[in-house]
């Protein structure tokens, strides 16, 4: 849009004026409506795909032409993407295919104006960054809610509060859902509000895929719940759908094997986005070396989800074809090979650790560089060991296998590799500490969280290093010691990190302060009762309890009863968030631009900042964390186009 | 209080911390007895591997308690910032490579321990062990009766001689876990899998499945009875004469093991 056309047209009407439409309009509106249309659609489709395929093959009965199961796991794959083309999510591209006019700069799906902007295919990074982190947590309420029906269950042996296969069901989907619709895609969703901002740029580079792969999560995720309904119950495997007993589950599991399909693809669209963005539309001035960390992070993350996720998607697709046609990929009595499973399932799911962990650290650095009011210590040093945790994150997947039977030779590298990895992210502890001395620390919620999170990662670190050491794995390997473990990194670690950046970045998405002695009950609360429930876990495996039991020997059971009673407290600590969050968003006091004197570019636009994040283009002309240095700033506003240096004319600031 | 001063005082309170930490971690049960050789050996390992991480995890939480008491912000200080300190290059290479080092020795510790606990020692016997949906069965080969073999819901070892532990699956995967012993390995479809372990101590231990398996996954517990060589002769041999009069009676009690 030329300039000449900006200054002619009068402020851009923000949302057209709802006018009163007949009925056939409302139909063919994208939207709800058209959406659940199409999506019966789907089934249609699906019923009758399963019938001309199951005729043609020629079953003798009429009978047997449709069966439920087919047609269920047809609807799977198939309801939901006619779903969205209902939606709307597909509207422009298929314009464009089928050859009619587009609007090339359409940019009526931005902004929101009202809560049901909310609910519709929307293009704004920004809405879709709150779409996300609200949806992920809805999620987070519902395993954890999860959480406390399986600590109830395990408050004392033999109790009958849930039947094992409930319980099998019950911490599968717990797992799954805080696994693949709360950590990651909270993550996607700061990272979509976030950075943008921070470098610089008015959107990200392909928004209408943005906001596909948003609508893709709520999908996934509803699945997985609806697996509860069917006969014989949700999925109940793990989320680690072992091969073969996954093969021969009840129908329940198709809803894990395709629900991780529509997440992982969710996951996918946006690493993409993120690096196409953070490649091409920096602004002017912002070099890699003068990113944020949050935005390095997220780069190194996308790197791992686009290289990473391909093969879960791979390997729950083997485990869908064994079940509903009988490819025996898996069935070791025609050939198929058990392990297999194992090796193309962790090749995925160890760097989803580092997945899950790196977009934290970045949030991490911001939160303490500008409480402590200091620079990163290390800063460079910070951003090689993103690097260096993604390439040693695809060389240490075999550390989850010591004990499952493969050759005995993998465990010696992957056992060296498995410890090395510790060192970067040693690095970027000992960095933090580093920051934090000689700083001002100001004590606030998102510091709390941020030191909170640094011991408490420390003690997951301690005990990943621990099971690198093959002879105690041998012994604790899928014992409660590494239902410790994992609850250390990913929720002293992951959640303590999502924690600190939802207070830190609230007053920016929301442009309302919270209640700040609230969130410090939040964080100490949490910070209690996360280590009374998750620390006896250790002790319970070391002494031999094994994980996914919905009963145990009687020896363990007073520590059960402490745990189930610490669980119950961490599950009350996350209400006090919630009516922080709810109560804060609804009529807290207005927040300022920049309430924490961040020198990063998401501070310096209002709060909430303008629909296309900048009224000028910002020119960065210095590093992101330069507090203590008299004058210095982070990225300057030209005031006007002409006044802006130019070619080459970019301030530099010497390197330290 | 001058920085000296309180640094001091930080160290101090450090060290105090590390050794009550170290106290502690002696006193405190972490395992069941050790009732193998490698039970030992492991437990060595894992008390080496606390002992290094304790000074790790006091001194990042020195470092933040120490910050937390010195630098925070007091009144007056809210426009405060820190000096621009951008790195140390010296500094940044020593916690790269110290923490290096330190991990290659305890790894390599730890592939000596490995190496001590799977040699195969001049005598042995096998045991095999089928898992199946949901109870353990043991196979005795005629090598360890002198007899016919004998298929059994009890596992019988004798003190003092190394087991080697060959493990099958009839269905999906399980774990064969001895807590007691410190070892486990799956029963994969399709192949079979080793352990071994040297039993140094009499008594009754739990044996758990440790692998999720299904409905009864939970109930599939069963013991382990260690033995002088001796009963253990005997228990065979009176085993065996019972299988020759109601071979029918041991499968039928296949899911109430003892």
């Amino acid at each position: 849009m030329s300039a000449t056309a900006m200054s002619t047209t009068t402020a851009p009407t923000p949302t057209p004026t709802p006018v009163r439409k007949g009925v056939l309009a409302r139909i063919k509106a994208p939207g709800f409506i058209r959406g659940g249309i199409f999506f019966l659609g789907g089934i249609a489709f699906a019923t009758f795909l399963t019938w001309i395929v199951r005729a043609s093959t020629g079953h003798s009965t009429y009978h047997n032409f449709l069966s439920w199961e087919a047609i269920l796991t047809v609807s799977l794959l198939a309801a939901p993407l006619f779903f969205l083309v209902g939606f709307g999510g597909f509207d422009y591209w298929f314009y464009w295919a089928a050859g009619r006019r587009t609007r090339p700069e359409d940019h009526s799906g931005h902004g929101a104006y009202t809560w049901k902007d909310y609910f519709r295919i929307n293009t704004d990074h920004k809405v879709i960054g709150i779409q996300y982190t609200v949806n992920s947590f809805i999620f987070l309420l519902i395993g954890g809610l999860i959480a406390m029906l399986m600590r109830a269950q395990l408050a004392q042996p033999g109790s009958h509060f849930v039947d094992a296969n409930t319980y099998n069901g019950l911490f599968s989907v717990h797992a799954s859902l805080l696994i693949f619709l709360f950590i990651i895609p909270v993550f996607a969703g700061l990272g979509n509000f976030v950075i943008p901002l921070m470098i610089g740029a008015p959107d990200m580079a392909f928004p209408r895929l943005n906001a596909l792969s948003f609508w893709l999560l709520p999908i996934a995720g509803v699945m997985m719940l609806a697996s509860f309904l069917v006969p014989g119950g949700a999925f109940a495997d793990g989320w680690t759908a072992y091969a073969p007993l996954s093969t021969d589950a009840p129908i329940g599991q198709t809803f894990f094997s395709i629900a991780v399909q529509f997440a992982g693809a969710s996951s996918i669209m946006t690493a993409l986005n993120f690096l196409v963005t953070i490649i091409t539309m920096r602004a002017p001035g912002m070099s890699f070396f003068r990113m944020p960390l949050l935005v390095w992070a997220n780069f190194a993350t996308s790197l791992l989800v686009v290289i990473a996720t391909p093969f879960i998607a791979a390997s729950q697709f083997f485990i869908l074809l064994d079940r509903a046609l009988g490819f025996n990929f898996f069935n070791a009595a025609k050939g198929g090979d058990v392990l297999m499973y194992q090796h193309v399932f962790w090749f995925y799911s160890h760097p989803a650790v580092y997945i899950m962990i790196l977009p934290g650290f970045g949030i991490i650095s911001e939160v303490i560089a500008v409480k402590a009011r200091k620079p990163i210590f290390g800063y460079r040093m910070m951003a090689f060991s993103l690097l260096a945790i993604v390439g040693l994150g695809f060389t240490v997947w075999a550390h989850h296998m010591f004990t499952s039977g493969m050759a005995n030779w993998i465990r010696i590298p992957m056992a060296i590799t498995t410890a090395i990895i510790a060192v970067p992210t040693g690095i970027k502890v000992f960095s933090w500490l580093a920051t934090l001395y000689r700083g001002v620390l100001h004590l606030d919620t998102p510091m709390l969280f941020a030191l909170g999170f640094i011991t408490t990662f420390t003690l997951g670190g301690i005990s990943g290093i621990m099971l690198a050491m093959i002879p105690f794995d041998i012994h604790v390997s899928a014992s409660y010691f590494i239902v410790a473990h994992i609850h250390y990194v990913l929720f002293g670690g992951s959640l303590m990190t999502i924690y600190a950046g939802v207070y830190y970045w609230f007053p920016k998405m929301t442009g309302r302060m919270f209640d700040e002695r609230l969130g410090k009950w939040h964080f100490w609360t949490t910070f209690v009762f996360f280590n009374l429930t998750f620390a006896p876990m250790h002790i319970l495996g070391l002494e031999g309890m094994p994980r996914r039991v919905s009963t145990y020997a009687s020896e363990f059971a007073g520590m059960n009863l402490f745990i189930s009673i610490a669980s119950f407290a961490l599950g009350f600590s996350t209400l006090i968030f919630l009516y922080n969050i709810v109560t804060s968003w609804r009529g807290g006091p207005v927040a300022e631009a920049n309430p924490w004197r961040g020198l990063t570019l998401e501070w310096q636009v209002s709060s909430p900042p303008p629909v296309f994040n900048f009224d000028r283009v910002p020119t960065v002309v210095g590093g992101p964390y330069e507090y203590g240095v008299p004058g210095a700033v982070h990225g300057i506003f030209a005031p006007t186009p002409a006044a802006a240096p130019a070619g080459g004319g970019v301030l530099r600031e010497p390197s330290r | 209080m001058s920085r000296r001063r309180s640094l001091t005082i930080a160290g101090i309170a450090a060290v105090i911390s590390i050794a009550i930490a170290i106290v502690i971690s002696f006193a405190i049960r972490w395992f069941p007895p050790a009732a193998s050789e490698q039970a030992h050996n492991t437990d060595r390992l894992y008390h080496v591997l606390v002992i290094a991480s304790i000074p790790i995890f006091v001194l990042v939480t020195a470092v933040i308690l120490y910050s937390v008491w010195q630098f925070r912000m007091r009144p007056g200080e809210e426009l405060k910032d820190g000096p621009p300190i951008h790195g140390n290059t010296r500094l940044e290479v020593f916690w790269t490579a110290l923490p290096t080092v330190l991990l290659l020795g305890l790894i390599s510790y730890s592939f000596v321990v490995l190496h001590e606990n799977e040699k195969k020692p001049a005598r042995e016997i096998d045991i095999g062990v089928t898992g199946q949906q949901f109870a353990w069965s043991y196979q005795y080969p005629p090598s360890v009766t002198g007899g016919k073999p004998l298929e059994s819901t009890k596992l019988y070892v004798p003190k003092g001689v190394s087991v080697e532990f060959n493990i099958k699956t009839k269905d999906v995967i399980h774990a064969f876990w001895i807590p007691a012993f410190r070892i486990q390995e799956d029963a994969v479809p399709g192949i079979t899998t080793h352990w071994r372990a040297t039993p140094t101590r009499l008594g009754t231990y739990p044996v758990v499945c440790n692998l999720l398996c299904g409905l009864g996954h939970s109930l599939m517990r069963s013991k382990i009875h260690v033995v002088p060589e001796a009963s253990f002769k005997s228990w065979l041999a009176s085993q065996l004469s019972s299988a020759s009069t109601g071979a029918a009676a041991s499968t039928t009690t296949a899911g109430a093991t003892g």
